[in-house]
């Protein structure tokens, strides 16, 4: 599904990623852990084509993605809350990511009402912006807006940081329903290594914007990785 | 400590994404800074032998005094619109080991060195150079030159206060209209006559130099009043943070109309309505469409009928002027997503240009009734109308892809008078003077109906290429994506 070759990304001679060669099949759960800088939400930038690559390129679905602009109906993302539009209702934001998505309004509707759970009452029919939200709950709006419109590769960056514990357990929920039963490549960042050992069949260890590691989850993966972000 | 505030500003125009563009402006403003200071210094020396000449039994000094109202009034306008208040990042300082106190001084402070705190003064010591040439004595003079430093320094901190009163309503500039306005009317209609007040305050000043203490006294009544309401601005619960209101929601169904920008339009007009910033704009339309009246009624201007062009274009283009020149930077909050999301870029321009075209049409019908001051002035404004759609628009949205600074709009922080200054209203200039310019000559050359034509001419063949010209523009946004994402992934 999505071919990583030779791919960098250099600041002013300062190579922060560096990527030889990375194959991601489809319908896999991903998960990518680093320290600060090791060149993260770098990657998910250049997948998204909000940044250019130094060399190399990135080819998602048979798509070159920095040349053409046709990754853009089966991909979706939530980065950061720079993906909201503050001055929206959620439901609003909703319609207006599905509108795009090619989603009427009833659709969404019935999509959206099935994380209801998820949204533990705090989110829709509030009549609020989502300005006006807490951090966490603008975190779960934006996790699901990414998710709206059937996409077939969703990027979330650490998408568990902010969430309070029950939403965290949800969240892993929904993301291994994603991959398991709807075939989604599903591609997560996070710093908690026992959240993404208990959600992702693939884990990908980056290090000052290297590849030092590329695990198979089983029982001994988190003790690997704690071992290993230990020294 | 103010060492460090310092600092921090320097470092932030230095190291801001719009560098460039800043360093541009201030070019600019620099000129115009120079362009006024000539122009007070010659006021203040002409001032004293031009009254002399036209009053010759009257002393110029009264004269001067009895006048002192209308500068005010003026001087109070001119601030609001064109000074910008300081800004200041604050909340980063909020936890740090640092005095409120001091804080709010070093913003007071500043305020007082701004460059309209001294440009009376290049009037002002040449006028009383040349009074003390005639005699006058040296110790009035001086009161009299202490208590108008003192007056600029009251109206520097009365604008403060009625920025940071006005910023927190819709209709920003409504109570410095009424204030203003009321005043001027009381002293018109002879109610209570502030112009002679003023005078004779001046006058007693003059005579005996001890009342100046009452200037003083007013000056640090009004520092107090600032330094409290900035006080209580600083806590995160009160000036930091906007309170939360419900929301009524419409679905704006009508937009469908458009077709395939529709999303866009309704995201568009839910900016609009939705945030502060970009709601007074709205309410500057009004202030737009009665431009004229400072104008038309008066005889004088009736045969420079290139000033029509300019009040076309200005009162049908004044929503285009305000919010085009802030495309894509009015999304600049959300850019991410929209460069990240399934969306066509010439859609996301055309709501844009849509909603100004739409603008300059109604605002050109409301502005129908100028025809009761002549045909001539309809047909000017037609042409500004047909021209505004035509040029100004793809004009301002190619000027967007240059668009380097990020728009905060949730406006959480303290002492956030973003755009607020004159910058906004130097991007007009090359939008109205061009069309006047080729208005004028054509209208001198040749008459004012071919002239109207011309600008006609080139407004239809704008919207004949308009595909092509979005096609264009479009490219050009493309080119920028990647420097706009950085930029706007900046705070300012």
């Amino acid at each position: 599904m999505i071919t990583t070759s030779n791919l960098s990304k250099t600041y002013s001679g300062n190579q922060v990623l560096h990527i030889e060669n990375l194959d991601i099949p489809k319908g896999q759960s991903f998960g990518l852990v680093g320290n600060n800088g090791a060149g993260k939400t770098t990657y998910f930038s250049l997948l998204l084509d909000l940044i250019q690559p130094t060399t190399g390129h990135i080819i998602s679905n048979g798509i070159q993605v920095n040349k053409s602009e046709d990754w853009k109906p089966f991909t979706s993302a939530f980065i950061d809350e720079s993906f909201l539009i503050g001055y929206l209702t959620p439901e609003e934001y909703f319609y207006f990511v599905g509108e795009l998505r090619g989603q009427n309004k009833a659709d969404v509707d019935t999509f959206v009402s099935q994380f209801e759970d998820f949204f533990h009452g705090e989110i829709l029919g509030k009549k609020k912006y989502l300005r006006d939200l807490s951090k966490g709950n603008q975190k779960k709006a934006g996790i699901v807006a990414a998710l709206i419109g059937n996409p077939e590769v969703v990027i979330l960056d650490e998408p568990f940081a902010n969430l309070d514990p029950t939403t965290q357990i949800r969240l892993k929920g929904i993301v291994k329903d994603l991959a398991e039963t709807r075939g989604v490549t599903v591609l997560i960042s996070s710093h908690d290594l026992m959240h993404v050992t208990d959600v992702c069949e693939r884990i990908v260890v980056l290090e000052k914007g290297e590849v030092v590691k590329d695990l198979v989850t089983n029982e001994a993966t988190l003790k690997e990785l704690e071992a290993h972000f230990a020294n | 400590m103010i060492k460090h505030f310092l600092n921090l500003e320097w470092k932030a125009f230095f190291r801001s994404a719009s560098f460039g563009k800043s360093l541009g402006v201030k070019l600019l403003m620099g000129f115009f800074a120079i362009y006024f200071m000539v122009v007070f210094l010659g006021i203040g020396i002409m001032l004293y032998p031009g009254l002399k000449k036209l009053y010759p039994e009257q002393d110029p000094l009264i004269i001067v005094n009895n006048f002192l109202f209308f500068w005010i009034l003026g001087d109070l306008l001119f601030r609001f619109f064109f000074q910008k208040l300081p800004v200041m990042s604050v909340k980063p300082l909020l936890t740090l080991p640092i005095g409120r106190n001091k804080i709010v001084n070093y913003v007071l402070g500043k305020s007082a060195l701004s460059f309209f705190n001294f440009l009376p003064l290049f009037a002002i010591v040449p006028f009383s150079i040349m009074l003390l040439v005639n005699d006058y004595p040296l110790g009035a003079v001086l009161a009299w030159v202490l208590a108008l430093v003192l007056t600029t320094l009251i109206i520097n901190y009365l604008n403060f206060i009625i920025e940071s009163f006005s910023s927190e309503t819709e209709l920003s500039f409504l109570p410095i209209i009424l204030i203003t306005g009321g005043l001027f009317a009381i002293d018109y209609f002879e109610l209570l006559s502030f112009k002679n007040l003023i005078g004779s305050a001046f006058n007693a000043i003059y005579q005996s130099p001890l009342l100046i203490g009452i200037l003083v006294l007013i000056l640090v009544a009004l520092f107090v009043l600032n330094s409290k309401l900035l006080h209580k601005k600083l806590f995160l619960d009160s000036g930091l943070k906007t309170q939360v209101k419900e929301v009524n929601a419409s679905n704006l169904e009508w937009t469908k109309n458009f077709g395939d920008i529709a999303p866009f339009m309704q995201l568009d007009l839910r900016l609009i309505w939705r945030n502060k910033r970009t709601k007074s704009s709205v309410w500057m339309l009004a202030l737009g469409l009665l431009y004229g009246l400072f104008f038309y009624p008066n005889p004088t201007y009736n045969n420079m009928p290139f000033f029509f062009i300019f009040i076309g274009i200005f009162s049908t283009g004044i929503f285009l002027i305000n919010f085009g020149q802030f495309v894509p930077a009015w999304d600049s909050g959300y850019y991410k997503l929209l460069m990240s999301q399934n969306i066509k870029y010439e859609q996301y321009l055309k709501s844009k240009f849509t909603l100004m075209a739409l603008s300059v049409v109604i605002l050109f019908v409301l502005g129908i009734p100028y025809v009761y001051f002549g045909w001539k002035i309809l047909l000017a404004h037609f042409a500004a109308a047909i021209y505004n759609i035509g040029i100004n628009t793809h004009v301002i949205l190619w000027g967007g892809a240059f668009n380097r600074k990020k728009i905060d709009l949730s406006q959480k922080a303290a002492f956030n008078y973003q755009g607020t200054g004159a910058v906004q209203w130097l991007i007009g200039i090359p939008l109205l003077v061009l069309p006047m310019i080729i208005f004028a000559l054509l209208n001198w050359l040749l008459s004012f109906e071919i002239a109207c034509l011309v600008l006609i001419v080139m407004g239809v063949v704008g919207i004949v290429f308009h595909q092509k010209l979005m096609r264009f523009i479009t490219g050009k946004y493309l080119e920028s994506k990647y420097k706009m994402i950085d930029a706007f992934n900046q705070d300012n």
